[in-house]
């Protein structure tokens, strides 16, 4: 069987095994249209490699953790990502390898191709997986075309690519994919065509940019766009683009570039350029059976077809204005959480420079307001525009925090792609390079616990509720100047210096516990930066930092949220002051309530509805061991904590296992004194997560309905390492 | 209205579609397990089982009567890893004798019509394990108890 095929010799009984970009490309060879050479690695070649070291089922065991409908997108994200690094890790058969070395070498020799996806399925008219899988520009060499191969083949695995099939309700076990490999042809202008403008049925349109088309796709660089009558091509007008830059080739891949003055001024494509584009779309919509949406470069006269497929009918793109997230399909927002560098760069700008000091600003204005001095109607006046600006910030947290969290992944997988760890979650320890705030407060609570570890007069004296003594008290002061006391945030700042004297009375009781060593860290980034060749350090490191912001701000961004969300409440308390009794204005609350399904800003739950076992007719069916995932190392036992309720914080003890539905940043105080943490809410950058890694506790997040399940002081384990959770006690 | 979870519904599906079960049976220090061909009562708090009455399994039985089924749902492929899942049903075993036995030879037979001269036989036993419990793992570490609410 021939697994390795040339462009040229695909036949109609290949279609399943070459996928759809391949068999388009061999169908439009076939009319006489031009195309880049090239040839596919089908989909067997795949197959083969995922069967020969049993790759195929450990993504399957990866994915079958939890079914991928029960997935938050965060957890999608993360097994991704290990799915990637098996990807990444695993061995070619010797046999394999030199089949595809052999072909690739005998095909293009030195010469720099274009590496894509060519999925079976992909493509048709009513599923579009355009932009879904990973597609590599200017690769030169058998041997980086072959590693290129391996990526492609993981991007099937992609999280984007699973919570598309997710959304589409595609079967993932049976995804499959083949590799189109072609000659780079390096056009002088290249755009893509649109057989049928899909706002006008009785329209064509082009767009076309200097350079390589690759800008245009992704939308780094702005093309001139012409409107052309379908029929009989005539242009209808033409929208010129503010063109200062476009992508080339680089050394390897492609580099965006600032426009030479002489071209910045011309438009791409003149009438005759327009009209030979659009005399393709007849053949091309004869090939396709329907209008094409298609891909072309332009060299030395020649017009090339790079790749096309039929406009596609369903991908709701028209949802992708306004709140996508919002939408019931969500496709268009799951596309726009792949930021790329740049991108996400300028939305580091906005967050640091912009964002985060309006909120700031934003919640001192609020907290100076004396609401006690207020008439009725001004009172209701200013709970309105709290809440106004409560929705405001709740929308600026989904359409641009959110997405910046994407900097803390693209840093992830470029360490993976370059260092190739064991373990995929290594770079976490990369990130924290400042101090977060939580962990900042966590670090004065420890130092109250040490003066009272170390001083036993201050020990006895809090004891008896008197003052601690001038240094205690000190830091005390300090500690409440800059946090409040430690509700606040999670609601109301009520719990006062008692609260925090408390905890750190209780973590007096044992020694300190130690955070990660940052030795480690230090190891790590000289490990990171000597995976790159030396001109690429720079750029590395640029990466590295915009990680760390992007990590900072998962942290930071939720906490200023929330004290935008405890100036709302404090309005709110200042109302039912004054009418004790009555009910919250309508409609408030409840959109605090509607906030759950956010998942990511979440209130803590009430504890109605707290079923410990599943009931039907007459079986009992009570959770033993459950799988969730693996978010820190290490094996811990102990009595369970059930945190259902803000005040129950407060009776955390030391060894105690924490049992939460979602560990918010305001809550880690805590953390420090328990042994392990197990958390309902899944993911690796969850806040529960990243503390438990900090203090090396082991933890399992994405348990369903754990804090209902397990009840408090229950004998439980969390086994960090496999991701389980056990409960012993008589079951 | 009958209530069927997702649990249930893989536990009937296991106990209804998989002939065979690992019998582990044990006297004193000496544990033994073997297959069997069962069949479950539609309320899956029986599980009904025929025996030569001179084999070891019988002779343990009649020293001591708890007993553990173990049935699965493997095919020997790779995929069992994420596909298949495995039940555990302990409890006290019985022979059955007397007016019960018709039944549960009929329940037997109807589920293995190749098996009813083996358990005609005047040298078979009927038995049946009462479940106390049922320990279901799924998804390859996922486990759940299931238990009667009497």
């Amino acid at each position: 069987m021939r697994t390795i095929i040339s462009i040229g010799e695909i036949t109609d009984e290949d279609k399943g095994r070459v996928g759809g970009k391949s068999f388009v490309s061999a169908s439009l060879d076939s009319r006489g249209l031009k195309i880049p050479a090239g040839l596919c690695v089908t989909t067997d070649v795949y197959q083969r490699f995922i069967d020969e070291f049993g790759l195929r089922e450990r993504i399957m065991m990866e994915l079958s953790r939890k079914k991928l409908e029960d997935m938050r997108w965060e957890e999608i994200w993360d097994a991704a990502l290990r799915i990637r690094t098996l990807f990444l890790k695993e061995r070619i058969a010797p046999d394999l390898l030199r089949e595809l070395i052999e072909n690739l070498a005998t095909a293009f020799g030195s010469r720099p191709v274009v590496v894509r996806s060519s999925a079976p399925g992909e493509d048709s008219e009513l599923v579009s997986f355009a932009g879904l899988h990973d597609s590599f520009v200017n690769v030169s060499g058998a041997e980086a075309i072959t590693e290129k191969i391996r990526l492609v083949w993981a991007s099937l695995w992609s999280d984007r690519a699973l919570l598309y099939r997710k959304e589409l309700h595609l079967n993932v076990e049976e995804s499959t994919i083949a590799v189109l490999i072609q000659e780079l042809v390096l056009g002088e202008v290249s755009g893509v065509g649109f057989g049928r403008n899909p706002i006008n049925d009785d329209q064509a349109v082009i767009e076309a940019v200097w350079g390589l088309n690759e800008g245009l796709v992704d939308g780094r660089v702005e093309p001139d766009r012409w409107i052309l009558d379908r029929g009989s091509g005539r242009i209808l007008s033409h929208i010129p683009a503010r063109r200062s830059e476009a992508v080339f080739p680089g050394e390897q891949g492609t580099e965006l570039r600032a426009l030479e003055a002489r071209l910045a001024e011309k438009a791409p494509l003149d009438g005759t350029g327009v009209e030979s584009i659009f005399r393709m779309i007849n053949p091309l919509e004869e090939t396709l059976g329907s209008p094409p949406d298609f891909e072309w470069t332009l060299k030395d006269g020649e017009l090339f077809v790079l790749q096309a497929r039929p406009i596609t009918t369903g991908r709701g793109e028209g949802d992708s204005e306004g709140k996508a997230w919002e939408n019931p399909d969500r496709r268009p927002w799951y596309m726009s959480l792949q930021r790329n560098f740049d991108n996400l760069n300028v939305l580091r700008e906005r967050i640091e420079n912009e964002f985060i000091p309006e909120m700031e600003a934003e919640t001192k204005r609020m907290a100076e307001v004396d609401m006690v001095q207020m008439t009725e109607d001004e009172l209701l006046v200013e709970i309105e525009s709290r809440e106004r600006i409560r929705d405001r910030w709740n929308g600026i947290y989904w359409s641009e925090f959110i997405p910046f969290a994407h900097g803390i992944r693209l840093f992830g997988q470029v360490y993976n792609d370059a260092v190739r760890p064991d373990d995929p979650f290594e770079f976490m320890n990369l990130l924290d390079a400042g101090e977060a705030e939580s962990l900042e407060r966590n670090r004065m609570i420890e130092d109250l616990a040490d003066i009272i570890r170390k001083n036993l007069v201050v020990k006895n004296r809090l004891e008896q509720g008197e003052e601690g003594g001038t240094s205690f008290e000190r830091v005390l002061a300090e500690f409440m100047d800059k946090f409040g006391d430690l509700s606040c945030g999670v609601s109301q700042c009520t719990t006062g210096r008692e609260g925090i004297i408390s905890i750190a009375s209780k973590m007096a009781s044992s020694p300190p516990r130690p955070r990660r060593n940052a030795k480690t860290s230090d190891r790590l980034l000289q490990q990171y930066l000597a995976a790159f060749p030396e001109d690429q350090r720079q750029w590395a490191t640029e990466v590295l930092e915009l990680g760390q912001s992007s990590y900072r701000m998962r942290d930071e961004d939720n906490i200023h949220l929330a004290r935008i969300e405890g100036q709302l409440l404090r309005a709110l308390d200042e109302n039912k002051r004054r009418h004790p009794g009555e009910e919250n204005l309508p409609g408030i609350l409840s959109k605090d309530a509607a906030g759950e399904k956010s998942q990511n800003h979440t209130t803590m739950k009430s504890q109605a509805n707290g079923g410990k076992a599943e009931r039907t007719e007459k079986l009992i069916v009570t959770p033993r061991q459950m799988v969730g995932q693996p978010a820190s190392p290490g094996l811990a036992r102990g009595p369970a904590r059930v945190i259902k309720l803000t005040p129950d914080l407060s009776l955390v003890e030391a060894g105690e296992i924490l049992v939460t539905d979602a560990i918010e940043p305001e809550m880690t105080f805590v953390v420090p004194l328990v042994a392990g943490i197990v958390e309902r809410r899944g993911g690796m950058l969850i806040h529960g997560a990243i503390i438990a890694r900090e203090y090396g506790l082991p933890c399992v997040t994405g348990i369903p309905d754990a804090d209902k399940i397990i009840r408090d002081g229950e004998d439980i384990t969390v086994d960090g390492f496999l991701g389980i959770v056990i409960i012993h006690n008589s079951r | 209205m009958k209530i069927t979870s997702e649990t249930e519904r893989i536990l009937r599906k296991l106990l209804t579609e998989q002939s065979l079960g690992a019998l582990a049976t044990s006297v004193q220090e000496s544990p033994y397990v073997n297959l069997v061909a069962f069949a479950v009562s539609e309320d899956l708090r029986r599980i009904v089982f025929s025996t030569p009455r001179a084999t070891r399994k019988f002779e343990n039985l009649s020293t001591n009567h708890r007993a553990a089924m173990l049935v699965d749902s493997r095919s020997n492929s790779i995929s069992d890893f994420h596909h298949a899942a495995a039940v555990t049903a302990i409890g006290p075993t019985d022979e059955i004798t007397g007016a019960a036995y018709t039944k549960s030879r009929d329940l037997y037979v109807s589920r293995h019509p190749h098996l009813a001269d083996f358990v005609d036989s005047p040298s078979s036993a009927l038995f049946h394990l009462q479940v106390s419990i049922y320990i279901l793992v799924r998804d390859f570490q996922r486990v759940d108890t299931i238990t009667f609410d009497r």
